[in-house]
């Protein structure tokens, strides 16, 4: 097992699917010549050439749409997006050509496409770069949403991205590339849909994912640990389809349940989460479920606000508190 | 020349285009269609002389004006009109309707319902023949509102840049909706604007299918070599209104009385008597079989099921292992249904961008130039 980082284990994925299926194409801004913009596919316009690294022009809908035509038609195209914050601009494609294909189609066509990319605050990037759209793209049936916060699961669910027949939206954390984590060595593949348990505990289930994984929660789950409160931290690693069974396990171990995520609060995934966990769980609550989100604003760029939106482990201790009335 | 024969071909088409269109009328008129549904009756000399340019593995798409594309590339006309009815033995399903018609064993890829979204998935079935070195050509049709949605802007920069074997046609009826396309548009004449990305752009009398038919199949020709997309705008109209709802106040009588004056269907007709090619009876004949032939259809939807409620949860994703549905062997019990199939393995030989290192050469022969003119200078 090594030990590498998020940035790396995500080329590994993509050097090692573009080895094994010729179908598989890279397109993007800079994923060629510059190695990418956060450096995810160095090295692979020498390995693979330059029809299957291909620097595309700024025309997000353009190259989106493309990709979504040639995954109609037998390949298996991974569209870098530099950030989600301009894959806004290919939405139309993602939402109105790639998740409904095979359902306008009555099951003649399938659209096996990624589109990957950084998401969520990149720090002091203020409003228009800093956002955290996961809950917009599970909203769309026909969409796959993966949010991996390790390494290894990014590097494990990249390859089943690949792999899978319908439109997937890989949702990496702008402030994950960075970070290390152990890889498993060889073949190594994380199933869709299915969360992992983080870190066993009996008290609250923290329910998270991708950043909010081991910026906010580990850390906060260590200081609760000091009082005396095991947490458990379920991390979903794929927002949609979401792993029901998972959650609805450890809530009824714990039957106390606090989700905390990047993004917005309002109409974010988090409620979808609570909404399933108060209905399904109902009789194993102990409390409300708990929320800890972004603020209901718009990211500022001075550094004593950004910190004041973004989610931290403090307002996670405070929010385990809370279903634990005390 | 198109032979006899072709010419004959052509006026069936254009043909059964108009009866399928006008039944597809009449029955909204009973609301056994609903929703939004716009007929293609006016403009049918654009599909049917691009159709027989086209060989049977090249590949069409177009917007949501799309009932006669797959049509005229031998769709099944009673499973396009019981997908208009929204039953079982549709095309798709009854999922789809009059402006997502699908039939992959022809090569039709599609009716699109946003305005121009298919310019850029065209552009990707092109790359991906490009990607695995096939000679085929993808045919995409729009109207001439789309040219000013940013995606033509945006596909037409890369189709051009990367040489994607792509014909795309606006079929400019001068009407986006009711808005009269030179009221919205700095540049009305869409075939000009080709010259923006340095692509073929020409136009044509769209309301003259030997014109078309001539045209489609030069460029056609030009671009399986390899020479990279064009922009071909052909001039028709539609004799409707933009969909079932509209009662077309916007333009004059006396405007669609002139329009209707040059009917593709009546022009094809005069060519053929004229060259003696055909007989009034016989042309007669040819529409009363296609009018029968529209009669099957509509009878066949009359008599479809609709889709059974556990449907609603099929085809919103693909569950592994689960095949693609074909249309006409599932509903028809058709055998001789040949599906596209494309290679896993294979050794991609495109060169998009080739590496043009700046050879010691080059240099220095830059380096000699200027010098030299410095010295012409002195």
């Amino acid at each position: 097992m090594a030990e590498i980082a998020y940035r790396e284990a995500l080329n590994q994925a993509l050097f090692e699917e573009m080895s094994r299926d010729p179908r598989v194409f890279l397109m993007g801004e800079e994923v060629a010549r510059y190695d990418g913009a956060y450096k995810v596919s160095k090295g692979l316009l020498d390995k693979f050439g330059s029809a299957r690294v291909v620097d595309a022009p700024i025309s997000e809908l353009g190259f989106g749409g493309l990709g979504v035509g040639a995954a109609m038609v037998g390949l298996r195209p991974v569209i870098e997006m530099m950030t989600w914050n301009f894959a806004i601009l290919a939405m139309d494609q993602i939402v109105n050509s790639a998740a409904k294909l095979r359902h306008m189609s009555g099951g003649q066509l399938r659209c096996p496409i990624v589109f990957r990319g950084p998401n969520g605050a990149g720090g002091r990037l203020s409003s228009q770069h800093s956002q955290a759209l996961e809950a917009n793209y599970a909203h769309f049936p026909g969409l796959k949403v993966i949010a991996p916060g390790t390494p290894a699961d990014a590097k494990g669910l990249l390859k089943s991205a690949i792999r899978d027949d319908n439109p997937v939206i890989f949702m990496e954390g702008e402030l994950l590339y960075g970070v290390k984590g152990e890889v498993p060595d060889g073949e190594h593949v994380v199933p869709i849909g299915k969360a992992d348990i983080k870190r066993e505990g009996s008290d609250v289930t923290i329910v998270t994912w991708s950043r909010m994984l081991t910026a906010v929660v580990l850390p906060a789950a260590e200081l609760l640990a000091q009082e005396g409160i095991n947490v458990e931290v379920l991390d979903l690693r794929t927002i949609k389809p979401m792993d029901e069974e998972a959650i609805a396990a450890s809530v009824k171990k714990t039957n106390r349940a606090v989700i905390v995520e990047e993004g917005w609060g309002y109409a974010g995934f988090g409620a979808h989460v609570a909404d399933f966990i108060s209905r399904q769980c109902f009789d194993d609550l102990d409390a409300p479920v708990g929320r800890v989100t972004g603020l209901d604003v718009n990211m500022a760029y001075a550094e004593n606000l950004e910190r004041l939106i973004l989610p931290s482990a403090a307002r996670v201790v405070e929010a385990v508190h809370q279903v634990l009335y005390r | 020349m198109a032979s006899t024969e072709l010419m004959l071909t052509m006026y069936r088409k254009m043909l059964l285009s108009r009866r399928f269109e006008e039944k597809a009328g009449q029955a909204y008129g009973l609301k056994k269609i609903q929703g939004f549904c716009h007929l293609y009756i006016g403009q049918e000399a654009v599909v049917v002389g691009v159709n027989e340019a086209l060989r049977p593995t090249d590949w069409v798409m177009t917007g949501y004006r799309d009932h006669v594309h797959p049509l005229v590339r031998g769709a099944d006309a009673g499973m396009l009109m019981a997908e208009l009815y929204g039953r079982d033995s549709g095309y798709s399903k009854g999922k789809g309707g009059s402006m997502h018609f699908f039939d992959i064993e022809h090569g039709f890829y599609g009716g699109y319902g946003i305005v121009g979204g298919q310019i850029p998935l065209a552009a990707g079935l092109g790359f991906a023949s490009k990607y695995r070195g096939e000679d085929r050509v993808t045919v995409c049709s729009f109207g001439d509102a789309a040219s000013n949605q940013g995606a033509m802007h945006e596909t037409f920069n890369m189709a051009a840049k990367w040489k994607l074997p792509v014909l795309y046609i606006v079929e400019n009826n001068r009407y986006g909706m009711g808005t009269d396309i030179a009221r919205v548009s700095a540049v009305p004449q869409i075939s000009k604007r080709a010259g923006a990305w340095d692509m073929r752009g020409e136009a044509i009398d769209g309301m003259d299918a030997l014109t078309v038919y001539e045209k489609a199949k030069e460029l056609v020709d030009w671009i399986r070599a390899g020479n990279g997309p064009v922009l071909l705008e052909a001039n028709t109209y539609r004799f409707r209104g933009h969909s079932m709802s509209d009662a077309a106040t916007y333009r004059t009588k006396d405007e669609v009385e002139l329009e209707k004056q040059k009917d593709p269907i009546l022009k094809l007709r005069k060519v053929l008597l004229d060259k003696r090619a055909a007989t009034e009876a016989q042309l007669d004949a040819i529409d009363d079989e296609e009018k029968a032939h529209v009669e099957k259809a509509v009878a066949f939807a009359d008599a479809a099921p609709l889709p059974p409620d556990e449907d609603v949860w099929t085809h919103t994703t693909v569950e592994e292992g689960e095949p693609d549905v074909h249309p006409r062997e599932r509903v028809l019990g058709a055998t001789d249904v040949k599906w596209p199939s494309f290679p896993s393995d294979f050794k991609v030989a495109w060169d998009l961008e080739p590496r043009t290192p700046q050879t010691p050469a080059a240099k220095t022969e830059r380096g000699q130039g200027g010098a030299t003119n410095k010295k012409g200078a002195a």
